[in-house]
């Protein structure tokens, strides 16, 4: 296994960096997450277009860079260090994973081309009742035959960038079993309402389905979302990292120039010893998700424990994390115009994205049997 | 035909793996003659000292060699245990700062296994804080007289070398006027008697200290440079005890307590537990992994040992809360003979030693905060102050100190 990033890795990070800093300072980032859309086009574009990283996971056949899961960890953490508000984590991981997972089929092929690419986007709107992204439970959501196509009766929710995606790929419940299908943003009977969230970087929405027409995905439903729900895990995970080691960095330099009592407050081991804390929960998830990158490239079959143990680890140690961010800047950590509490927000909705805490450390029993 | 880096490695690899699985014995008794006919071994098979310098004895191999190693023995239990403190250590320090002579007198015996040392740094007045120490070391002729006391000194009992820190200078402030000495732990005036521990075990003993000499050649660096000596072999040792996996045979991996669950059934929340307890396992090997590929890709870990060391310590704790959401009141209560409960006993019991011995987890988090973080130090009072006017340990005025040797303060 390589818990190494190489230094075309390294490179990329530095792009991808790069970029950011220009176009996702924190006041771009609070303009987006306060736009209509709550995304910078502008900077998707720049994604898709100009740095050609949305798909980075998809193979070249399908208009993908066909570099990897690696690669990819490495973008979602840049994106997530810089809280970047975007449909990065719906439309290029969790649906084009779920895509991928699925059999060739121009339908297929046609859309990973455009997601990876970033000229459209889209939403998984597979939850409902408020589970787990990938996770439909005893889905309440029909899908009948009607004429050469589908139509779809429903409500889904949660669905991550739900309001901004062109297309949905929808689960729902045929008579010869579960299904995925798309549903184009402008189709009759579709209602989509935004959510109120915790967190203000990212967005949420309710999506009802009335007799929408649907075009069916062939392929194993459940095995597919399986699969993306791994993989989704460790972009998430990625994600959640960065954003540990971004908190840890803003609360060390604020430590170290915050004078109490005659000394900065770094200097008092109740914080130095928090911020050790911080540090060693950074190290620990940097090579959970390290891990299960490279286990998503390379050894496909000890993907699922690693996702899980990534998943397992990581979640609850960004929220600890950002928690201490706001707790060590103070009055300060607690005002809105201070970035601490978009961590802590952004932590919080992280954790509970693909599970709770308690389904994911179930999931992860599991797998080992226990 | 060429035969390629990578070649040659998947080699070592394949060869070290056979050699393993043939000489590892497969129920260790855990004593020390044990230890000394499998370290002869490894020695024997050209396993030993793998990246120390072939001129010290060693097989002058690269991380990549050892991160191999490390790998695979990681499916064994190796009964070396005696020998950690010497082969991560010990041996280590002199490889950096011994002389050509120190170097060829004690490395090829501890490479063969047939010297066993210990470490004589910690004091009663004198543990995180080990520039506080008290043990005296008087100039007398081209040599000096040792008096004072160690305490805590794992591997005593068997140790026939030790490397202890001795105070050459309590006139200078204290890190200043400390000196590290080979000590040959036979030595008239050296006497070593057992401590027992909270398991009930000794592992441990106090040594003492009256008027053992020293001579020119037993001076491991430079006089008075001892601590600079002292903080090489503490970097070593936290290296070496975050690499250190738990015993296979420990009631307290995840393995074990996996395997209790089976056996006695488990509720919700024992499965959460568990579940938690394999994560926080699994991401501290992978953690101590990286650090292994890190070195061989050349950036050394330096002060990230602190983490390895700190995370391992809390995961025991974590492993002691999932034992009693596992095994209820046999984790109390037990008939003569079951195994497994007086596993987890000692396993219990000696939790408090990883979060204490090699640096408490307040040291280590300290470390973190220093040296990596960067975090501004705390403010010390006894920066610039010669020795003898510092108090240490328990005592309740620095007059006791000065007030010539005071080995032990309190009243
Ligand atoms: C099983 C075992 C084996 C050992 N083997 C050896 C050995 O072979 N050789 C050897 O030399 N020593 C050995 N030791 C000693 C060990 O290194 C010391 O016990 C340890 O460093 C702590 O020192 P202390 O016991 O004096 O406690 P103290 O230093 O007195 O610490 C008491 C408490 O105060 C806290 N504390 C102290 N200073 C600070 C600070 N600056 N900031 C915050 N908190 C602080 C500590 O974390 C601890 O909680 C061993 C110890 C154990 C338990």
């Amino acid at each position: 296994m390589d818990l190494v990033l190489t230094s075309e890795q390294q490179e990329l990070r530095a792009a991808v960096r790069d970029l950011l800093t220009d176009h996702a300072d924190s006041a771009r980032v609070r303009t987006a997450m306060d736009s209509d859309t709550g995304h910078d086009a502008e900077l998707w574009r720049r994604l898709g277009t100009d740095l050609g990283v949305l798909g980075l996971a998809v193979p070249e056949e399908l208009g993908g860079a066909g570099a990897g899961h690696v690669e990819r960890s490495v973008l979602a953490a840049e994106l997530g260090r810089a809280l970047v508000p975007s449909p990065f984590l719906a439309s290029a991981v969790f649906v084009l994973d779920t895509l991928l997972a699925l059999p060739a089929q121009p339908a297929r092929d046609e859309l990973a081309a455009a997601l990876a690419s970033g000229e459209r986007i889209a939403a998984l709107a597979v939850a409902e009742d408020g589970a787990g992204v990938f996770d439909p439970g005893p889905s309440a959501t029909r899908a009948t035959r009607s004429g050469d196509g589908w139509r779809i009766e429903g409500r889904k929710s949660p669905v991550l960038s739900g309001e901004v995606a062109d297309v949905l790929v929808v689960h729902a419940v045929t008579d010869d079993g579960p299904a995925l299908f798309l549903v184009e943003a402008g189709a009759s009977g579709l209602t989509r309402a935004r959510l109120a969230s915790i967190d203000p970087t990212r967005r949420l929405a309710r999506i009802d389905l009335a007799g929408t027409p649907a075009t069916r995905l062939d392929g194993d439903a459940a095995a597919a979302l399986s699969a993306a729900g791994d993989r989704g895990a460790v972009a998430l995970a990625a994600e959640q990292t960065a954003g540990i080691e971004r908190a840890m960095e803003l609360t060390v330099e604020y430590a170290k120039i915050r004078v109490q009592f005659g000394r900065p407050i770094g200097s008092y081991q109740a914080v130095k010893h928090g911020c050790a804390d911080m540090y060693a929960a950074w190290e620990q998830s940097e090579s959970a998700v390290r891990y299960a990158a490279w286990a998503a490239d390379h050894d496909p079959g000890a993907l699922p424990l690693a996702a899980a143990v990534a998943g397992v680890y990581v979640g609850p140690r960004y929220f600890e994390v950002a928690t201490g961010m706001v707790q060590y800047h103070g009055g300060i950590g607690y005002t809105w115009e201070h970035d601490a509490h978009l961590f802590y927000k952004r932590a919080k909705s992280d954790e509970l994205l693909l599970g709770t805490p308690g389904a994911q450390r179930a999931r992860l029993a599991g797998l080992l049997n226990i | 035909m060429t035969t390629t880096a990578e070649d040659r490695l998947h080699e070592y690899r394949r060869t070290l793996r056979a050699w393993l699985a043939g000489h590892v014995p497969e129920n260790p008794t855990g004593d020390v003659e044990e230890a000394k006919a499998f370290q002869a071994a490894l020695h024997d098979a050209g396993y030993s000292g793998i990246t120390w310098p072939a001129g010290s004895g060693g097989q002058g191999l690269g991380p990549a060699e050892q991160q191999i190693f490390a790998e695979e023995a990681a499916a064994f239990e190796m009964p070396v245990r005696p020998f950690l403190i010497g082969m991560g250590m010990c041996g280590p320090t002199i490889v950096d700062l011994g002389t050509d002579e120190q170097k060829r007198r004690y490395l090829p015996p501890l490479l063969r296994g047939e010297e066993i040392w210990c470490q004589l740094f910690s004091e009663p007045g004198a543990g995180s804080d080990v520039a506080g120490l008290q043990c005296r070391a008087v100039a007398d002729g081209d040599g000096w007289v040792l008096t004072g006391a160690k305490v805590w000194t794992s591997n005593a009992q068997w140790a026939d070398y030790g490397a202890i820190l001795a105070r050459t200078d309590p006139d200078r402030p204290k890190h200043g006027g400390i000196t590290m000495f080979v000590v040959d732990m036979r030595a008239p005036g050296l006497t070593v008697r057992p401590l027992v521990d909270m398991t009930g075990g000794a592992p441990f003993n106090e040594v003492y200290l009256d008027g053992v000499r020293v001579g020119p050649d037993d001076v491991l660096g430079q006089v008075n440079a001892g601590w600079a000596a002292a903080v090489t072999m503490l970097g070593h040792e936290r290296v070496t005890i975050s690499g250190l996996r738990q015993k296979r045979s420990s009631g307290l991996t995840f393995e074990a307590l996996a395997d209790l669950g089976r056996r006695h059934g488990t509720d919700p929340v024992a499965r959460d537990r568990l579940a938690d307890l394999y994560a926080h396992q699994r991401v501290l090997e992978l953690f101590n992994a990286r650090m292994r590929q890190e070195t061989v890709a050349g950036a050394a870990p330096g002060s990230r040992g602190s983490v390895g060391k700190l995370a391992g310590a809390m995961l025991l704790r974590r492993a002691v809360d999932t034992a009693g959401h596992l095994a209820g009141a046999n984790m109390v209560a037990w008939e003569d003979g079951d195994t497994g409960a007086a596993s987890l006993e000692l396993g219990t019991n000696s939790t408090p030693a990883s979060n204490i011995a090699g640096g408490t987890n307040e040291i280590q988090r300290g470390i973190i905060g220093d040296r990596i973080l960067g975090l501004p130090r705390e403010p010390q009072v006894d920066r610039g102050v010669a020795f003898r006017d510092l108090t240490v340990g328990t005592q309740t005025s620095a007059a006791e100190t000065s007030s010539e040797q005071t080995p032990k303060g309190g009243s």
